[in-house]
């Protein structure tokens, strides 16, 4: 059955690991060139002095390739969906072999068994392999650029997790709709959504984030309105190397947050002020007043008052929670992954006939 | 003397729509079978039950003793040629036999090879550009390949022009011959089944209407023609399968265990195809007799 299994996946899996043997020469070649300049420049930049200079010049190299081997690994896990995954049982059902291959001395559970594991395990090692590549070969970069959570997506072990989803996801819908095309295209949304859902609500709840108490100071608050609201002071959020900000807000010690009506009565120069040389109502999400020119000061005595009463609250992923988001992430996608194979083949031994 | 396949009360449902129901029929061993009926007869449903593609809604169907698809035994037991005869198109010929090969275990690969090259087939040829014929008959050496007591044949020929369609049948002939295997064979070309079969169920709409050995069933059955008159003054030892009138004349499609002796009468064989006819017509309904016994030999 195996045998049967390659014979038919060995020109898919020929370009699915082809590509990949292309994309590791890439990536060996110009490797060693951007660890030479981490070591060179980035490394050593504390003993020059300038290290942001530095870093942000180191990041500009190879910045395309970057980007493009990023955008790789999250593609790849929905390309085997489509291509792997959806025509996997509908091809035969539309081309009605499956009533050459059910009726030979194998039973339809064991075909089944064979290619979900064998086409499945080939999916898992592809996007796995190039989540290697691309981790390894980005970790100059990475090291440099201090924001794991916002590359999460496209290293480690999380897309071996999203190409088991979405080759099972594929196989299904091919189950279920009968016709290639369709269970392709369906595959495709029902993948984008399930990951987009995730991310937006699964995601952020999956471990508590860390608190962190700030002091108000100058350096970290801007002044503005949102939405042509009122204006009020805006926190920046903080520098917190390799961390993931989920919010950052001014509260007091009961955890009121603050409002416009407290800096209106607290800082009435700066409000005013900004209310004639500002862009009072801003189009776009968050305005920043112009700080009138020799206003420095009063927007210091503003955030000096403020900040008698309220303090600055930042809620975050530390960059220690990563490998912990990256191991919850790819077992609930594997979970997923199991749970569709069960209802695969709950629906070829039941429905299909 | 067992049947090969022996459904009760057999009904297969889809949605709303009864593709077979109630189907009760017993084939017996040994014998070229052929499944006579219009189109939506349920004949292609019945075979799949048989074969286990398909799980029946209702009552049950036991093919060489078994419940079919139960387990890879009960498979290789049964050969199946589909209607269409499905092949894979980007596969060649010698990857089918080394597929038939890799899927069953008392696979026959050298008779499956002489098969091939006895057909004159290219054995590298990629199955989608074989011809309709090469097709058919390279999913017959597969369905032989794996040695099964009974091979079954849904519609094989009905897509072939009629050299094609009398290869395959002799090649199905062949086969019996050699392999001594018990044969179904649906169809709704009576010619061709006369060709192959010794033994014919007809099916309508679910309900067996006429079933058993075609010399039997040609030599019990004869056309009675005459001068028109009421169909209950025929000799009383026949029964009245189908009735035609004209002005005139009354022809009669009869069965009747004994010779008919009847000087008013002209007594004539009757053909297999107007046999069969006869009894899928609607005729057939009211005056037909219980239908032959399914396991008769």
């Amino acid at each position: 059955m195996i045998r049967l299994v390659w014979r038919q996946f060995r020109t898919q899996a020929a370009v699915g690991f082809g590509t990949l043997a292309v994309i590791a020469v890439v990536a060996v070649i110009t490797c060693p060139h951007l660890v030479h300049l981490y070591d060179t420049n980035v490394a050593t930049c504390g003993v020059h002095g300038d290290c942001s200079t530095a870093t942000n010049a180191f990041l500009g190299n190879d910045s395309t390739l970057r980007t493009w081997l990023g955008i790789l690994v999250i593609v790849v896990p929905g390309i085997i969906g489509i291509f792997w995954g959806a025509p996997l049982v509908a091809r035969e059902l539309e081309a009605g072999t499956h009533r050459l291959v059910w009726t030979q001395s194998v039973t339809r559970t064991r075909w089944m068994a064979t290619k979900l594991g064998v086409i499945g395990v080939a999916s898992m090692a592809l996007a796995g392999l190039l989540s290697l590549i691309v981790t390894w070969w980005a970790s100059p970069l990475d090291r440099a650029n201090m924001n794991v959570f916002g590359i999460f997506n496209q290293r480690d072990i999380v897309p071996i997790g999203y190409a088991a989803f979405a080759f099972v996801l594929g196989a299904i819908a091919g189950v279920l709709i009968r016709r290639t095309l369709p269970a392709m295209a369906t595959a495709l949304v029902a993948f984008v959504a399930a990951r987009l859902a995730f991310i937006q609500l699964v995601r952020p709840h999956l471990i508590a984030p860390k608190l962190r108490d700030l002091a108000l100071s100058l350096t970290s608050m801007g002044f503005g309105s949102t939405n042509g609201g009122p204006f009020t002071l805006e926190p920046n959020p903080p520098n917190i190397p390799n961390a993931w900000i989920n919010s950052a807000q001014i509260v007091d010690k009961g955890g009121d947050a603050l409002t416009p009506q407290f800096v209106a009565t607290a800082c009435p120069r700066l409000v005013a002020g900004a209310q004639v040389g500002g862009p009072a109502t801003g189009s776009g999400h968050v305005s920043r007043a112009q700080v009138p020119a020799g206003a420095q000061e009063v927007l210091q005595n503003c955030v000096a008052k403020v900040g008698a009463t309220y303090h600055e609250v930042v809620t975050y992923q530390p960059a220690s929670h990563f490998w912990v988001f990256q191991w919850y992430e790819l077992a609930v996608y594997l979970g997923a992954a199991l749970l569709l194979t069960g209802a695969c083949f709950w629906w070829v031994r039941r429905r299909l006939s | 003397m067992s049947a090969v396949l022996q459904a009760s009360g057999l009904g297969k449902r889809y949605g709303r729509r009864w593709a077979l129901s109630d189907c009760t029929l017993a084939i017996p061993e040994g014998k070229v079978i052929g499944l006579v009926g219009p189109t939506g007869a349920g004949k292609t449903t019945l075979l799949h039950l048989a074969v286990g593609l398909l799980a029946p809604t209702s009552g049950t169907v036991e093919v060489l003793g078994g419940r079919p698809a139960d387990g890879p035994v009960q498979l290789g037991r049964v050969g199946f040629v589909a209607q269409d005869t499905p092949t894979y198109a980007a596969l060649s010929v010698t990857d089918h036999l080394h597929l038939g090969g890799w899927l069953n275990p008392r696979w026959d690969n050298d008779g499956a090879e002489r098969r091939i090259e006895r057909l004159g087939l290219d054995p590298h040829q990629r199955a989608g550009a074989l011809s309709g014929g090469q097709r058919a008959q390279l999913a017959l050496t597969m369905a032989i390949a794996k040695r099964p007591e009974l091979l079954v044949l849904d519609e094989p020929v009905a897509s072939l022009d009629p050299l094609a369609r009398r290869e395959f049948l002799q090649g199905l002939a062949d086969v019996v011959v050699e392999h001594g295997v018990s044969v179904v064979l649906s169809s709704h070309l009576v010619a061709d089944l006369e060709r192959v079969c010794d033994y014919v169920v007809v099916l309508v709409a679910s309900r067996v209407r006429m079933a058993g050995g075609i010399e039997e069933l040609l030599a019990s059955h004869h056309r009675v023609t005459g001068p028109r008159r009421d169909p209950a003054s025929l000799p009383a030892n026949s029964q009245v399968i189908e009735a035609s009138h004209t002005d005139t004349q009354s022809t009669f499609i009869v069965r009747s265990e004994g010779p008919i002796v009847d000087q008013k009468w002209t007594i004539e064989p009757v053909g297999l195809e107007d046999l069969v006819l006869a009894y899928m017509g609607p005729a057939g309904g009211a005056e037909r007799p219980p239908p032959l016994s399914g396991v008769r030999a």
